[in-house]
């Protein structure tokens, strides 16, 4: 098959161009990568990503990383309806390419280390949550999920306006990453951004929920592990 | 159709990337400074232009516009640039220069920018510098200069292949910050992203040279004046 997608769904990114994928019903051979089993370090996957992240996309010999990057270019390879990434009204495409560089040090860089602090990095250390760790990035998220509401959803259904973008998508995957871990409330307590964050999932549906997946059985899981890491649910 | 309202201060990394793109394309504008060193960014006056509070930001006949990557983008295509500095049409062009803009944000700028920010801050405010703090981000800039030159560069004249692109200015002027806290060996040391950085200096030279003295050469002299009158 042409196309090649290397990618692990406790990943926000990989999940975002997975549902992608489905959504938008691309042909892809699936070349899962287990991040927990070390397979993104292996010599295999080096040659096919030196930088050894994932997501990463093969077309053809082609090598794409960065989730951004891959979505543009499906986008536009597949002629892809224009709401997914605009191209023909700029003002719209620049909405979303604001979001699209603005979330990597701010929804990302925050709900990615809350995750990492809540679970990750306590079950790799053998140790106990460490809360100021946690405290420190959970602090930053309410001015980023503020940011999100009044300057890129305004009082529109999706960040590019009445259709979903990649940008929308993105979003949600990253701040899903709070769900696993029972932080939730980060976002559902903004009453604009739940609704937001609903209409993303009843929009990408079943394919949200197959990306998911491996998100929802982790939040079960954790119901055990969270409290044995001292987390309070 | 009026100049382009740019609200900047040159002493930040992607500002300077921005006014470069702007001087080498004659895309007229008007310069709002925003002085980052006094926390303008954050008073009333700039948070009505822009609630994120960041810079830079454009102001184009009204629509607003911050995150040099997507201004870079905007400008592109609203006043047709030569198509090497984004390519629209090749589609695996554009996308390895999308590739390198997003990777940079967490891997050039975050280190590069604490790098800049631990020693030139504490040193000016004559606080300690947090040395294992410096050890981390330095390091972990050294691994992405080395992914730069094997991945994005190998033997490609510029990170987006034969033509200088928004990727390479974007990379110059986050890299160039070093130069005012004399770190730039960080990225000198590696030959292929010497090599590189001289071309793209080379291509630029005139416009570098414009933002210098409220850009890297205004925080150059400060900070040498403090070091070496510390040492007094």
């Amino acid at each position: 098959m042409a196309l090649k997608y290397y990618f692990d769904l406790m990943s926000q990114p990989s999940r975002a161009v997975y549902i992608f994928l489905k959504a938008n019903k691309i042909n892809f051979e699936p070349k899962p990568i287990a991040l927990r089993k070390g397979e993104h370090l292996t010599e295999e996957y080096k040659r096919v990503n030196p930088w050894m992240k994932v997501p990463t996309l093969e077309d053809n010999g082609f090598i794409l990383t960065e989730s951004v990057a891959i979505l543009r270019y499906l986008s536009q390879k597949y002629k892809l309806p224009e709401h997914w990434y605009p191209h023909s009204d700029l003002q719209k495409q620049a909405r979303i390419d604001e979001y699209l560089h603005w979330q990597h040090l701010n929804t990302r860089l925050q709900a990615a280390m809350v995750f990492q602090h809540k679970l990750l990095i306590p079950v790799a250390k053998n140790e106990k949550i460490n809360e100021k760790k946690v405290q420190r990035f959970k602090a930053e998220l309410p001015k980023v999920i503020a940011h999100i509401e009044t300057y890129f959803l305004r009082d529109q259904k999706f960040i590019g306006g009445e259709d979903i973008s990649v940008a929308d998508l993105l979003a949600a995957c990253e701040l899903m990453q709070l769900f696993p871990v029972f932080e939730e409330d980060v976002y559902e307590s903004n009453l604009k951004i739940k609704a937001w964050m609903e209409r993303v999932r009843t929009t990408l549906n079943p394919y949200f929920d197959e990306g998911h997946a491996i998100t929802y059985r982790t939040r079960d899981s954790y119901k055990k592990i969270g409290p044995s890491l001292g987390a309070k649910l | 159709m009026g100049a382009v309202k740019f609200y900047a201060d040159l002493r930040s990394q992607p500002c300077r990337a921005v006014f470069i793109f702007m001087k080498a394309n004659a895309i007229q504008f008007e310069l709002e400074k925003v002085d980052l060193f006094l926390g303008e960014q954050l008073q009333e006056k700039f948070t009505q232009v822009h609630s994120i509070q960041r810079v830079p930001v454009i102001d184009d006949d009204g629509f607003v516009l911050g995150e040099s990557g997507a201004i870079f983008r905007y400008l592109s295509r609203k006043f047709n640039v030569a198509d090497h500095w984004y390519p629209a049409a090749d589609l695996a062009r554009q996308a390895r220069i999308d590739e390198y803009l997003h990777w940079h944000h967490t891997n050039i700028r975050v280190n590069a920018m604490m790098t800049f920010r631990h020693i030139y801050i504490n040193t000016v405010r004559g606080k300690p510098v947090k040395e294992d703090e410096v050890r981390r981000h330095k390091s972990e800039l050294s691994k992405a200069l080395n992914h730069m030159a094997l991945y994005f560069l190998k033997e490609r004249k510029f990170l987006g292949g034969h033509d200088i692109s928004v990727a390479d200015i974007q990379a110059l002027c986050e890299l160039m910050q070093l130069d005012a806290v004399r770190e730039e060996g960080l990225y000198l040391s590696n030959p292929i992203v010497g090599a590189w950085i001289g071309r793209v200096k080379a291509a630029v030279q005139p416009y570098l040279a414009e933002c210098e003295a409220e850009g890297v050469g205004m925080m150059k002299q400060l900070y040498e004046t403090i070091t070496s009158s510390s040492k007094l």
